[in-house]
């Protein structure tokens, strides 16, 4: 789907670093929210009871809608991955590396995420 | 391209004159079998519209209307090669010159197939004419006969054979006193014996229908208190304001008879076992044919012989046509009537076996042969349980168990069945379309393990639909058989359907997705399709508010913020609008509200005002307003309760004979914030003009002088049905009584997504099962789907109104959960007046940054 984009660049690349993007309060368990990241948007989804990572970074917007919807779809596991839902066409995107189960040319950016004491932190390189 | 146009060139011209169930079934059977690389087809037919579904006319009387009566699809007859002709009458036929001549010309045939059908006997008497002399046959007959209703209060059927019974029923659903009036000393003389008789009689009665046998009716004058005045014999008399005869049926031979075709002394095209007549290139089947001296007037012996025809047109081999089962079973005025066979044990040295029951006016024989090994034939009134079972052991000449009687005697596990393992492979399962168990066997076998397909390959069950239980159980035993577990899994998380998982959250009272998941399902995550699935199993079972911290992820996108996401992210909100009344107060309120947040405002379908464009975090302050100026949540966003649409009913509207506004405030009020499998509609229109559409909701309502007549099952949307009456002049405590066990009902055994329409056309047993189920409570589950209903009602809350209480609930309703800012890349223009979002192609002016690759 060739369509006309707003999306903005990337972070600068400056530190490499870990970068705090709001408190682990502000997470909703099982669910998405959205930070706004020097101009990216990036959804948080939260899975404190999930084996192995329990937090995920993905890009908000949506490739086929061109919405930015990703961290409002419903996440779900899918044959072993687990993945997030897109709210508007319903096409799956792995939570761990951005793939599209139904549609492998739409691919999301993912962030490394951690916890780190209270804070939400989100890796920029 | 010059091979096609010799092609075209050889092609033969195949006319087939009349468009009824057999004509039409003719041609299905000839285009399957490639009759179009050998012929041109024309169909004639005298009828306005295409063939329809005449065993089920009577339901014409209670809400379908005569395109959902047609048959087949439409698209079947615009076909390349065929023509249909509608309301173009065959004048005549010219067998010298091969051509049939109709009002616009002449069209020359190669073959020619009459399917001309029947009309309605009726016996010359004097003074017969207008409304004291109509027919039950054609569509055209019954809206004559509505007609005539529409200010009469008794109407008489002279005829107490199956079609009569039909047509009594058919008054006595517009409301009228209906009588039957029938010549010999039983009714149904010829499927019933005279003890059979005299049982129908006796629950035809109790249903309020008067019926007169031994009555011939000698002449019709003015009647005194009614229209007419039947006279009988001694005089005696009847008098009514209609009366419709269904005296038998004769054969519609007028074109046989005029082009000299031998036609038999009792009328009928005379055909040989191949249907043709005794002209080389005319065939006759169905009701205007005679074999060997017979005319069958049923719908299975006439698909057989136009399967017949249409396989021998087409160059195969066809069975040659021996005769027909006249077995039957029906639901006429809604007692259980079964003929079978040899009913009246006239075969010689035949026994029989008979069970009355005169409390219940129910009444079963069983005729055996001389040795008392096979069944010959079998009367059922009152209990058609045992039909299925006693067809297949006449069929099929399966030996009798050592105590025949048994087979129609009552027992506490109901009536016996024979397992359809026992089924010989040459069984016929549906006698319409001649499909046996063995060709259920190789459709499996080919691969096919739904049962909705395997009706479509074989045709099984699509005629009269008497067989659907048949052949459930022998596709689940072939499947059974074949090792072949049906995968009804809800989804990879759940090894369960819906209901089944509604019944486990009911009875162990579950009320968590987690605890389910962990009892009865795998992983710890579930997906987005068993989340919204179980989340709304619970809402309907408990009824909590959708935004506590268990059920949130649950939610699907809409109801997880309570507002409808549109295409570019934003949200669209709905008040509540009972009933689709407002005051100009709460009109001006939703106005300044609209304005605030610069909304793009529409009048909905539902009655009532949707406002679009609203960004996430704006959510809780247009709700805080909305009910602020007294507004709830409506619950556009879920798989719930709707709108109650509503007219002003006789409040205002000269017409109204009820208070619709009231009664739909009440219903709206009741069901508010009830979670289904699917969307729930309703609408309640004042009088029969029907203005609210009550016809095409979940549940409609529509008044009478006496109460409320209920409908349900209905839709609009992308597959429209026509909602089905299903109870009349109810009054207000027993409508609502109704409507909470149907939905109820609905919501315990739909099929996640499953609007009531598809449900109930998937219910087995149809719209009478359900009938029993809801109106006599034949499942004992009256009381107990009131009682789940009502703690739903209890447990109301408006989900916004709780929401905005909680500000652990409000956390989602952010943009960006650290940043104030809305989402930039939303962006409107002004069209008409109102904003709308930005279409793509417009988006080219704004500046477009690098893309991350």
């Amino acid at each position: 789907m060739s369509q006309p984009t707003t999306r903005r660049s990337a972070p600068q690349e400056n530190t490499g670093a870990w970068q705090t993007v709001c408190e682990q309060q502000d997470l909703v368990s099982n669910s998405g929210v959205v930070v706004w990241l020097d101009g990216a948007q990036v959804a948080l989804f939260y899975l404190p009871a999930a084996e192995g990572q329990t937090l995920y970074a993905i890009d908000n917007h949506d490739p086929q809608s061109g919405a930015n919807v990703i961290g409002r779809g419903l996440i779900g596991s899918i044959k072993g991955d687990l993945v997030v839902a897109s709210p508007i066409y319903k096409q799956h995107f792995r939570l761990a590396d951005g793939g599209c189960l139904e549609y492998p040319q739409q691919r999301l950016r993912v962030w490394p995420v951690r916890l780190n004491g209270g804070r939400v932190e989100v890796g920029v390189v | 391209m010059n091979s096609n146009v010799a092609a075209l060139n050889k092609l033969q011209t195949l006319i087939v004159i009349g468009n009824g169930m057999v004509g039409h079934h003719c041609v299905e059977q000839l285009i399957e079998r490639g009759a179009l690389d050998h012929y041109r087809l024309h169909v004639f037919s005298e009828e306005p519209m295409r063939a329809y579904d005449r065993v089920h006319l009577s339901e014409y009387f209670t809400g379908r209307d005569a395109e959902s009566l047609a048959l087949g699809e439409a698209s079947l007859y615009q076909t390349p090669g065929v023509t249909l002709h509608l309301g173009v009458p065959v004048l005549e036929i010219d067998r010298a010159r091969c051509q049939v001549i109709t009002a616009q010309g002449c069209v020359a045939y190669d073959k020619l197939v009459l399917a001309t059908g029947s009309y309605p006997f009726v016996p010359p008497i004097e003074g017969a004419e207008g409304d004291s002399r109509l027919v039950y046959r054609a569509l055209e007959d019954l809206d004559a006969i509505r007609a005539a209703a529409s200010n009469a209060r008794r109407g008489v059927v002279v005829g107490g054979g199956l079609l009569g019974l039909e047509a009594a029923n058919a008054l006595k659903s517009l409301g009228l006193e209906a009588h039957v009036v029938e010549f010999a000393p039983r009714l149904m003389p010829v499927q019933l014996d005279e003890q059979g008789g005299r049982a129908l009689k006796a629950q035809i009665e109790r249903l309020g229908v008067g019926v007169h046998l031994s009555r011939g009716t000698q002449s019709i004058s003015p009647g005194e208190e009614y229209r007419y005045r039947m006279n009988f014999a001694n005089d005696e008399f009847l008098e009514a304001d209609l009366i419709v005869f269904s005296a038998g049926i004769r054969a519609q031979d007028t074109l046989a008879r005029q082009c000299s075709l031998e036609v038999g002394p009792r009328g009928g095209v005379v055909v040989d076992d191949h249907c043709l007549s005794s002209d080389p290139n005319i065939y006759a089947i169905g009701e205007c044919a005679a074999w060997n001296g017979s005319i069958f007037g049923l719908v299975a012996p006439g698909y057989q012989m136009a399967l017949g025809v249409a396989a021998r047109l087409c160059n195969e081999a066809a069975e040659p046509f021996m005769g027909a089962d006249m077995s039957t079973k029906l639901k006429l005025l809604g007692v259980d009537v079964g003929s079978i066979g040899d009913a009246h044990g006239s075969t010689p040295g035949s026994r029989s076996y008979q069970f009355i029951d005169e409390t219940t006016a129910s009444y079963r024989r069983l005729v055996v042969d001389a040795t008392g090994k096979h069944v010959l034939g079998a009367v059922l009134v009152g209990d058609n349980s045992y039909y299925d079972t006693l067809l297949q052991y006449m069929q099929n000449a399966i030996a009798l168990p050592v105590e025949p009687a048994s087979l129609i005697l009552p027992s506490s596990e109901g009536a016996p069945t024979l397992g359809p393992g026992a089924l010989p492979e040459s069984a016929t399962v549906c006698s319409c379309h001649n499909v046996t168990k063995g060709s259920i066997c190789s459709a499996i076998d080919g691969g096919c393990t739904d049962l909705g397909l395997l009706k479509s390959q074989t045709k099984a069950c699509t005629g009269c639909g008497g067989c659907a239980g048949l052949l459930k159980q022998v596709f689940e035993h072939e499947l059974i058989a074949r090792g072949v577990s049906v995968d009804k899994s809800l989804c990879e998380h759940f090894a369960y359907t819906r209901q089944e998982l509604y019944a486990l959250v009911r009875v162990e009272g579950v009320i968590t997705f987690e605890e389910l998941l962990a009892k009865h399902g795998r992983g710890h995550t579930g997906c987005d399709v068993c989340k919204p699935a179980v989340g709304s199993i619970l809402a309907s079972c408990w009824n909590q508010p959708i935004m506590d911290a268990s059920l949130v992820p649950l939610q699907d996108t809409n109801d997880t913020f309570m507002a409808n996401m549109q295409k570019n992210g934003t949200y669209s909100v709905v008040p509540r609008i009972p009933g689709g009344e407002i005051t100009a107060d709460k009109l001006i309120a939703i106005g300044v509200v609209a304005k605030k947040y610069d909304l793009y405002t529409k009048i909905t379908g539902g009655q009532r005002i949707d406002l679009f464009g609203a960004q996430l975090h704006e959510l809780p302050d247009i709700w805080a307003e909305l009910i602020e100026a007294g507004f709830e949540t409506g619950h556009a966003y879920g798989k719930s309760t709707r709108t109650v649409k509503s007219c002003v009913g006789s409040t205002w509207c000269r017409y109204g004979v009820q208070d619709s506004v009231k009664m739909a405030l009440a219903i709206e009020d009741r069901y508010k914030g009830l979670r289904s499998p699917h969307k729930l509609k309703f609408a309640v229109s004042g009088c029969t003009r029907e203005c609210a559409e009550a016809q095409s909701k979940d549940v409609g309502v529509i008044a009478t002088e006496k109460g409320w007549n209920l409908y349900i099952a209905g839709n609009g949307g992308m597959r429209p049905r026509h909602a089905e009456l299903f109870a009349t002049d109810l009054d207000d405590e027993t409508l609502i009584r109704y409507i909470d066990r149907f939905l109820m009902f609905y919501i315990r055994t739909a099929d996640k997504l499953q609007r009531t329409s598809v449900w109930r056309e998937s219910l087995e047993g149809g719209l009478d099962y359900l009938k029993d189920v809801i109106i006599h409570d034949s499942l004992g589950l009256g009381e107990e789907l009131e009682s789940q209903m009502q703690l739903v009602v209890d447990r109301y809350e408006c989900e916004w109104a709780n929401a905005l209480k909680d500000p652990e609930k409000l956390k989602r309703f952010r943009t960006f959960v650290n940043d104030k800012r809305p989402d930039p890349d939303i962006h409107f223009v002004q069209e008409r007046g109102q904003r709308r979002p930005i279409m793509a192609a417009e988006l080219n002016l704004i500046p477009v940054t690098e893309e991350i690759a």
